[in-house]
């Protein structure tokens, strides 16, 4: 049976239409395998050999692409949502109360989107600590520690943007604080805040505006600063690996390199 | 740019190449049209005409707010406040960071949930994190007797109203 599924796959990648898709064509060399990465438009972005040792679990604890793993979770889920919610009061609010008890699955889809919010957070603030205790931020990977950064705000004002959705007394007052913040910046903080809500106060307009930046500009801007980091890791040189690394085992794992199967 | 090419004479020191005085034209309406792009976004951003509640509350006839009372309208967020010095209209809005605040009777002050400041019932603060005082907004009687509070305009404290 397995021989049989193996056969249609190898007689698949000899067709004309396969071949007209894939390119690097078939085979285990490293050449193909390495083609298989590099003509890739999903695929290029990554190296098209790593070390074994960058990609061990010790290496990172994998921190940066479970951070990656729960951004595509609240994408898939925040689509979802946006298919029953209603930017506008007080019907925001009616639509979450719909979601919670009225749509199938709208409860769990809520939570997860919730749950993976705090969880995207708490990563990347993990990840942080772990390249910044790692001393992974050091040149060559300066900049990329300069674009994390920006990712980490990114986060952060998603999370922010998406607190006042709900329109509850939580997000309201929550919103109330958080915009009053902003109005604290030196000379431009009332201008900021009037900006930021639409007007003086948390109103129709501020949902609007919070509802665009949450669902449009901070995740594009997110995908855009998320598609340079991992260029960048790439471009420095691939992922950290501390230098005084115990050399016993790892060593000889070093003198192969494996083509990455992402 | 104006350093590509040697200058033949002290006058021509004045002088810039045909090539540096495009890429000025060049560099100085991409400025141009940046100040623009940012103007204008800024401009479409600040909506002209806001739907919010008007800055004047008619808080209905004094005789509605009995001595010694503290009385908060939660909607305008403010309050209307009977001693026996007079009428005054103290904001409800915290100085702290915005939340809104409440009259506590039997503690005899004003409270803010959020983040535990309380205020005397003259606005005064007596505990913080609020760094300023309850602003005392604006309160005269219309020719109709009914109390008016102008929340755009605040005056100095302890100006009671007297009826």
């Amino acid at each position: 049976m397995a021989g049989r599924i193996e056969g249609f796959f190898s007689k698949l990648e000899r067709t004309k239409v396969w071949r007209s898709m894939f390119r690097s064509g078939t085979g285990n060399s490293t050449l193909r395998r390495a083609l298989a990465i590099q003509q890739s438009l999903f695929f290029h972005i990554l190296p098209t050999k790593v070390r074994k040792r960058m990609i061990d679990l010790k290496a990172t604890w994998y921190l940066g692409v479970l951070t990656l793993g729960t951004f595509l979770v609240l994408v898939v889920t925040g689509i979802l949502l946006m298919l029953y919610y209603h930017p506008s009061v007080p019907q925001a609010y009616h639509d979450v109360k719909d979601l919670k008890f009225v749509v199938s699955s709208g409860l769990f889809l809520r939570n997860l989107h919730r749950w993976s919010a705090h969880l995207m957070v708490l990563l990347a603030f993990a990840h942080l600590f772990r390249v910044f205790y790692r001393g992974a931020y050091r040149p060559p990977r300066e900049f990329n520690w300069v674009i994390g950064i920006v990712l980490l705000l990114i986060t952060l004002l998603l999370s922010y943007t998406g607190y006042l959705l709900p329109w509850d007394q939580l997000a309201f007052w929550a919103i109330t604080v958080g915009s009053n913040i902003s109005a604290a910046v030196p000379l431009v903080g009332d201008k900021v805040r009037f900006l930021l809500l639409g007007g003086h106060q948390v109103n129709a307009n501020a949902l609007l505006r919070f509802y665009v930046l949450h669902c449009v500009i901070l995740p594009l801007a997110a995908i855009l600063f998320i598609g340079i980091h991992f260029w960048r890791i790439r471009k420095d040189g691939g992922l950290y690996v501390r230098q005084t690394e115990p050399a016993n085992k790892e060593a000889q794992e070093d003198s192969q390199t494996v083509t990455e199967k992402p | 740019m104006a350093d590509e090419e040697k200058p033949d004479s002290p006058e021509s020191e004045k002088e810039i190449s045909r090539r540096a005085f495009f890429t000025r034209v060049g560099l100085g309406s991409l400025g141009i049209a940046a100040a623009g792009t940012l103007t204008f976004a800024y401009r479409y951003l600040s909506p002209n005409v806001l739907y919010e509640p008007s800055p004047i509350v008619n808080a209905g006839r004094p005789d509605s707010y009995p001595p010694n009372s503290v009385t908060l309208d939660p909607k305008m967020a403010i309050y209307i406040i009977h001693l026996q010095q007079g009428f005054f209209s103290l904001s409800a809005i915290c100085t702290h960071l915005g939340c809104m605040t409440a009259w506590k009777q039997s503690l005899g002050i004003i409270a803010c949930p959020c983040h535990g400041s309380k205020f005397t019932d003259e606005g005064v603060v007596l505990h913080g994190p609020a760094p300023k005082p309850l602003p005392w907004f604006k309160l005269w009687l219309n020719a109709d007797g009914e109390l008016l509070v102008d929340r755009s305009t605040i005056i100095a404290p302890f100006h009671f109203l007297r009826i």
